[in-house]
């Protein structure tokens, strides 16, 4: 065990993002409204020692009743449309809606018309667009710290 | 393929069963006016049995084939047949009906109901479970999926074999290869094309490296499913590498495209090939390093045994596939009859304690994962060139193609009008297992579940299309 600790504070050494201290937090609701998963295994692995988001204050949280952020993957299927709404409005406000993915973003979306609703902006309003199918763990962490950076901004902190 | 009346079909199944075939998949087709069942031989051949459907009805399987449940309620959902004496038939893809439909009855002293999802609490799939429980114990799992049903066979009909790829590929990341596989091979035997030794190997190379990525986050999964951070950070920063080595090789981390109907774009020179090697030989080395280290974190360990068990015999009722089936000591794997791909003389392994538990199925995917990896490396010894299948064999409107994705068996039948899709099919290894995660949590504590799905780690995409 000694051994795979030691590993993981050398893998952490490889990083390429930025380290300033931005003295902000994102809490992040994932919501998969119908993707291949692709996204979604991108999205685990920006946790992962090379990105390591939490360092920044980013984290995956439990219940829409924590999030800041409503990340939303998939082009929306008719199913998830009502799940989608559920966990929006159960969020404390304010709140952000990030659309991750070119499915959740409506571009070369495949299915049939009558199994799908999206995309995202049709149905919440999207502050955020991660695009790329999937967009790698590098443009995640990119575009949510460069989020956090905005709203910080924003509030003249 | 064989059409039968409703008597000649069961016959038929029946006897192809009594032969030691493996039922290995069933779907309605011409708009619910046929129902063909795939049946697979122990030596690889594949047997398509189909029935016209008299009034949109048809003979159960479910008797003689427990695994064809799920595909029946399918087909009743999505193309309106009836199975006689499938009862009750369950809704399975249709979402609009009541509660008491789907949900199996429970009654007895403080036996409740916990209710999970379709959202969930980590980055996860949509996906609804309804336990059944006294106390901590799992009585019963309802497993409701299809929330991420995207119509995606039924949209891809009408369109060319080449374009229909991207809708299969589409259903799932994590197999993309194995999918688009699966479906290429159906294309090809219907157009009557033959993979050179060519194809053979830049295909094989495809799937195995789909295989290792999967494995790695497999590992992590169950990792962090106990709260082993270590474990699951490690396992999770080799997921990225064999990731990356995905993108250098193929542009695309998850390989996506990398599969095309009648040959392989793929090229390689002798450069990319060796570092590839380099590096896979790396990520082995240091996936084995890891592995050895979770052997002595006893509070892990401890997590792992004797829960969520599919024994032998659940494996061949519920037509369980893939590590979670030679986790039980199972010695199926399609890649030992794959003469599409390179796999001359493939011999799954199993582990020493095959006890189809959360332990053996951990343990079965560290074992694969090295196979694996022994696997792709001669298949990197050289350039890897662009090449084509070629025509030799003869062409039929019906095509069947198996490969096996780091679940388990994938089918995938395609039915077509010159080079138009009739109908596709595809019938995937998590498909083929969600039922065996619903019949593993039975008599569990519900904290114990999360790890028990990890130990499966189906994909929902997979399933739900
Ligand atoms: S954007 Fe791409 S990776 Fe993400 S869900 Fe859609 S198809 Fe999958």
């Amino acid at each position: 065990m000694l051994t795979l600790l030691r590993d993981l504070r050398h893998l952490r050494r490889s990083i390429a993002l930025p380290r300033a201290g931005r003295g902000r937090s994102l809490a992040v609701r994932h919501v998969d409204a119908g993707s291949c998963n692709g996204c979604e295994h991108e999205l685990t692995l920006v946790s992962s020692p090379y990105y390591d988001l939490q360092r920044f204050g980013l984290g995956i949280v439990a219940s829409p009743r924590h999030a800041d952020l409503l990340l939303v993957t998939g082009p929306v299927t008719t199913r998830m449309r009502e799940p989608l709404h559920t966990a929006y409005h159960a969020m404390p406000e304010p709140r952000l809606v990030a659309a991750l993915g070119d499915c959740a973003l409506g571009c070369n979306v495949l299915g049939a018309d009558d199994e799908l609703v999206g995309p995202v902006d049709t149905l919440l309003p999207v502050d955020l667009r991660i695009p790329g199918c999937p967009p790698t763990p590098e443009t995640i962490a990119t575009a949510l710290l460069a989020l956090v950076d905005r709203h910080r901004e924003h509030d003249g902190a | 393929m064989t059409l039968h009346d409703a008597r000649g079909y069961r016959d038929a199944v029946e006897s192809a069963l009594a032969d030691g075939c493996r039922f290995a998949g069933l779907h309605a087709s011409a708009g619910g006016a046929v129902v063909h069942a795939a049946l697979l031989d122990p030596d690889g051949t594949m047997r398509l049995e189909s029935v016209r459907t008299e009034e949109s009805t048809a003979p159960t399987l479910v008797d003689v084939a427990p695994a064809a449940n799920w595909d029946e309620r399918e087909a009743h959902d999505l193309y309106g047949v009836r199975f006689d004496g499938h009862e009750p038939l369950r809704p399975l893809v249709d979402h609009d009906l009541a509660l008491s439909h789907w949900t199996v009855p429970m009654r007895g002293d403080d036996a409740y109901q916990v209710v999970v999802g379709p959202i969930h609490a980590g980055v996860i799939e949509s996906g609804h479970f309804r336990f059944h429980v006294v106390g901590d114990r799992i009585l019963h799992l309802d497993a409701r999926l299809f929330y991420k049903h995207r119509g995606l066979e039924r949209a891809a009909e009408g369109h060319t074999l080449a374009e229909g790829a991207r809708y299969v590929g589409r259903a799932c990341a994590a197999c993309s290869v194995a999918n688009g596989l699966a479906y290429a091979h159906a294309c090809e035997e219907s157009l009557g094309l033959e993979s050179p030794s060519e194809l053979a190997r830049a295909r094989t190379l495809l799937l195995e490296l789909e295989r290792v990525w999967s494995h790695l986050n497999d590992i992590a999964a169950v990792c962090a499913g106990v709260g082993l951070a270590a474990g699951n950070n490690l396992f999770a920063a080799l997921t990225e590498r064999a990731r990356r080595l995905n993108a250098d090789l193929t542009g695309h981390r998850f390989l996506f495209g990398g599969v095309a109907v009648g040959g392989s774009s793929l090229d390689l020179d002798a450069h990319a090939v060796g570092d590839a090697r380099e590096e896979l030989e790396a990520i082995g080395r240091e996936a084995a390093r890891g592995w050895r280290e979770l052997q002595f974190s006893a509070s892990f360990q401890d997590r792992l045994p004797n829960i969520g068990v599919v024994s032998r015999d659940d494996v061949d009722r519920l037509g369980t596939v893939g590590p979670s089936a030679r986790a039980a000591g199972v010695a199926i794997d399609v890649r030992s009859v794959s003469p599409l791909l390179d796999y001359a003389g493939f011999e799954c392994r199993l582990p020493d304690r095959p006890d189809g538990d959360v332990r053996a199925r951990l343990e079965q995917r560290a074992l694969e994962l090295e196979q694996s990896i022994e696997v792709a490396l001669p298949l990197l010894d050289g350039p890897v060139r662009p090449v084509a299948a070629a025509p030799g064999a003869a062409e039929s409107t019906i095509g069947v193609g198996l490969v096996e994705s780091a679940r388990g068996a994938t089918l995938c039948v395609v039915e077509r009008d010159a080079d138009r899709l009739r109908r596709v099919r595809l019938r995937t290894g998590s498909y083929a297992n969600w039922p065996s995660v619903a019949y593993a949590a039975t008599d569990n504590l519900l904290p114990d579940f999360p790890l028990i799905n990890k130990s499966f780690e189906l994909c929902y995409a997979c399933a739900d299309r």
